[in-house]
């Protein structure tokens, strides 16, 4: 059927050196980790634990050398821009970030105008976050450049997927096997839904729990088991992922008071010592203390709230640099 | 080469030789001769020497399709289309009657905005009966006056795109439209239930992150005017029924005698839910993937073309639509042809206007899944022609004598759906660079040839 037109020039990295842990890649877009085969997110996660040391030690790396991305957030967002940007940066690029008034869907300019304009620029990477779910899919199929997805409604956040995995393989090894329970609005959730691909394609068992309007529609997923309670998710987890609460859907489609959803679905520590022995805590920021975590938790041995921030540079830098290739 | 003819065209002579002729109303399915002598049916023997002669061997003839839902965008949208261009496109897809809905701007409220569509469709490819807007401006409250509306000579109202939102307005209008013969037409939707909504609940909705509509959206507006149906004596007729649970609904309404039909959409038989993630497999194929699993097709999931209101049903209620014109709950296959200029349509899946074009390729999608075996090809054609003409007082009959208004296709020669290969000014259609059987040859309406292809 219809096929996209690969019609923009490849740019080659520069003298970046080989990098001992490319593999076959094979994509121009990162739309979701759906489209990744199990080998290609390994040779993701590796390329970041290399990127990661270089940029440690302060090599100067020109991958991106004579590129322009472009950083389109239509929507607001603090730690996902700034670490596309310094990834970017990072890799020798020349980064454009786009206002979110100067790129909002109002009247007068779609999206896709918004696109080609961007492209006719010379903006050769697009990093696109935006409020509604498969905007990354028409942006890909509308324009030449290449698109990575930074979140798109409710649907996938596939960098975000890939900083949990390279946080998770780091702090509990490889993932095959492992249970790993995802907490909170599983239903409203790109950073689940992007989890949930990479997880089960990386050998995990993926536990939902929250409230049965939230997740519900996912029973007959195959790899994840919707929990009745969140004693089932949790027991014998060998790591534990809570998703930030949207507060204002409490009153809505859970019909739950913000109280109730604490009582049934918070986690603190007492909750986690039905989890494997030192299971780490994970949460895609900005957490709701007090809400889906408490403060002791979020601040304890447990969190790696902190190294998903950190492994978020390095993950976009292995993506950007991918996608280059 | 393919030519338009119009209703204003002189009537034509010519025999049809050796085509297979079905006749849906009288029981016949036969190979012989017809000839259409000044515009009527008559005995081929009849014609005068030199008369063109067509040979028809391999065709169907049947009788012409009626479509009770086509949205023409004429007055307000004529970018998107025209009477006059979805009147081809009507001619080129087999149709000799169309029913013009009546959401156009101004919407068709009134006698006099009637009998203007009426007026500029004389000369078109194909009849244009008018559907009036059931509440003043379809706002959903005040009735229009059903009475000066009915001596204009339409075909039934409808707020079409929106149910009729208050429950004193259906019972109003059901009481004054009975004893006239009309139907009111619905669009089963209760607004509240599919609140956000842009396309059904189910596997793929989860898996693409979109707001789902659920059946119950459909039922809650079924229910209700088949208890005003009951209670009033008047017509309901469900417009694009799209859910097994409205289906049984109307089956068991229509079993108590209740004064209640029906019609469904193409794409509401042939594709599912499973098409706005970028599957194309049609309805009656075991689908191969998971919807949770397969990765989504760039150059193909979140097509907005997809986007249609009501939105695809999953397979479960696809089947059993099917079912529903096999066994006759569904009096009628109708398009609900809705053009949408491409500014409309490339924009994110949610933002997109609602609605596909299906004129000229309704009968092609009847034809697939009569070729899977789904439908029988002689209820396909009942279901597109006789069975929706009745519901508008037009009959539809091959028998000699009768005014000559039929379609002449062939059913297995592939076509392929492409922008340039339609009549219609918009193309928002996801069959776009997909093959279908069922090449149109001629069209006659009213005695009058109004589309013919490769028959010269």
């Amino acid at each position: 059927m219809r096929d996209l037109a690969e019609t923009s020039p490849r740019h080659r990295p520069g003298a970046g050196g080989a990098l001992v842990s490319e593999g076959h890649w094979s994509h121009r877009h990162l739309l979701d980790v759906d489209q990744l085969t199990r080998a290609e997110l390994e040779a993701c996660l590796d390329l970041a634990v290399e990127m990661r040391a270089r940029r440690d030690r302060h090599e100067a790396l020109d991958h991106l050398r004579g590129e322009v991305v472009g950083l389109a957030f239509m929507e607001p967002s603090t730690r996902t821009r700034v670490s596309f940007e310094l990834a970017a940066t990072a890799l020798g690029a020349q980064v454009v970030n786009l206002p979110i008034e100067a790129s909002s869907v109002s009247k007068g300019e779609s999206l896709v105008d918004t696109l080609l304009t961007l492209q006719r620029t010379g903006i050769s990477t697009i990093v696109l976050r935006h409020s509604m779910s498969g905007a990354p899919y028409l942006a890909a199929r509308s324009c030449d450049a290449r698109i990575v997805n930074a979140g798109d409604g409710t649907h996938a956040h596939p960098t975000q997927a890939l900083l949990d995995a390279l946080t998770l393989r780091e702090a509990i090894g490889p993932l095959d096997g492992k249970k790993i329970a995802i907490v909170g609005d599983i239903a409203h959730s790109r950073v689940a839904r992007s989890n949930i691909h990479s997880l089960t394609a990386l050998g995990a068992s993926v536990w939902l729990a929250g409230p049965p309007a939230w997740v519900s529609d996912f029973v007959g997923w195959p790899g994840v088991t919707v929990a009745n309670q969140l004693d089932d998710a949790l027991a014998d987890a060998d790591a534990v992922m809570a998703l930030r609460i949207q507060l204002e859907r409490l009153g809505g489609d859970a019909a739950m008071s913000q109280r109730d959803y604490t009582a049934s679905w918070g986690l603190d520590e007492s909750r986690m010592e039905l989890a494997r022995r030192g299971a780490p805590l994970l949460h895609p920021g900005p957490v709701n203390e007090g809400v889906e975590v408490t403060a002791d938790l979020a601040t304890s041995v447990r969190s790696l709230i902190g190294t998903q921030v950190t492994n978020g540079v390095p993950i976009r830098m292995a993506v950007l640099s991918l996608l280059a290739r | 080469m393919s030519r338009f003819g119009s209703l204003g065209d002189p009537p034509a002579t010519l025999l049809l030789s050796g085509a297979r002729l079905i006749d849906p109303a009288a029981g016949a399915d036969e190979v012989r001769d017809l000839a259409i002598l000044d515009g009527r049916l008559a005995d081929p023997r009849s014609l005068p020497p030199g008369a063109e002669r067509i040979d028809a061997a391999g065709l169907v003839v049947a009788p012409g399709l009626c479509d009770l839902h086509t949205h023409l965008r004429e007055p307000g949208m004529e970018r998107a289309e025209t009477i006059e261009s979805g009147a081809r496109a009507a001619a080129h897809g087999g149709f000799t009657t169309i029913c013009a809905m009546p959401n156009t701007d101004p919407a068709l409220d009134r006698p006099d905005r009637v009998t203007w569509v009426q007026d500029r469709a004389r000369s078109a490819a194909c009849r244009v009966r008018v559907v009036a807007a059931a509440t003043q401006g379809r706002g959903g409250q005040e009735i229009v006056d059903a009475g000066e509306l009915a001596a204009a000579g339409i075909a039934g109202v409808s707020d079409d795109g929106v149910a009729v939102a208050s429950e004193e307005a259906v019972r109003d209008l059901l009481t004054r439209l009975g004893p006239l013969g009309l139907p009111l037409i619905e669009h089963a939707e209760d607004s509240a239930a599919a609140g956000g909504a842009v396309m059904r609940a189910g596997h793929t909705s989860t898996r693409l992150g979109l707001p789902g509509w659920r059946a119950i959206a459909e039922m809650s507006t079924v229910e209700r005017d088949i208890r005003l149906a009951a209670e009033t004596g008047g017509w309901v007729h469900v417009t694009h029924v799209s859910t097994a649970g409205a289906l049984d609904a109307i089956r068991e309404a229509k079993g108590r005698g209740i004064r209640v039909t029906c019609d469904v959409t193409p794409h509401h038989l042939a594709l599912t839910d499973a098409w706005v993630g970028g599957w194309r497999t049609f309805s009656w194929r075991v689908p191969a993937e998971d919807p949770f699993m397969t990765p989504l097709d760039a150059a193909l999931a979140y097509d907005s073309a997809c986007r249609v209101n009501p939105p695809l049903s999953p397979r479960a209620d696809a089947l059993a639509l099917l079912a529903g014109v096999a066994d006759g709950t569904i009096d009628a296959i109708a398009t609900d042809h809705a053009p949408h200029p491409r500014d409309r349509k490339a924009v994110e899946f949610g933002a997109a206007a609602p609605g596909m074009i299906g004129l000229e390729t309704a009968l092609s999608l009847g034809l697939a899944a009569v070729a899977a075996g789904s439908l029988g090809l002689t209820r396909l054609l009942e279901a597109l022609s006789a069975g929706p003409a009745k519901l508008i007082g037009e009959t539809r009959s091959l028998t000699e004598g009768s005014v000559a208004d039929l379609v002449v296709f062939d059913p297995a020669r592939p076509w392929r759906v492409e922008a340039s290969a339609l009549a219609s000014k918009s193309s928002n259609t996801p069959l776009l660079g997909m093959e279908l059987p069922g090449v149109v040859r001629l069209t006659v309406a009213g005695g009058r040839v109004t589309y013919r292809d490769g028959i010269d």
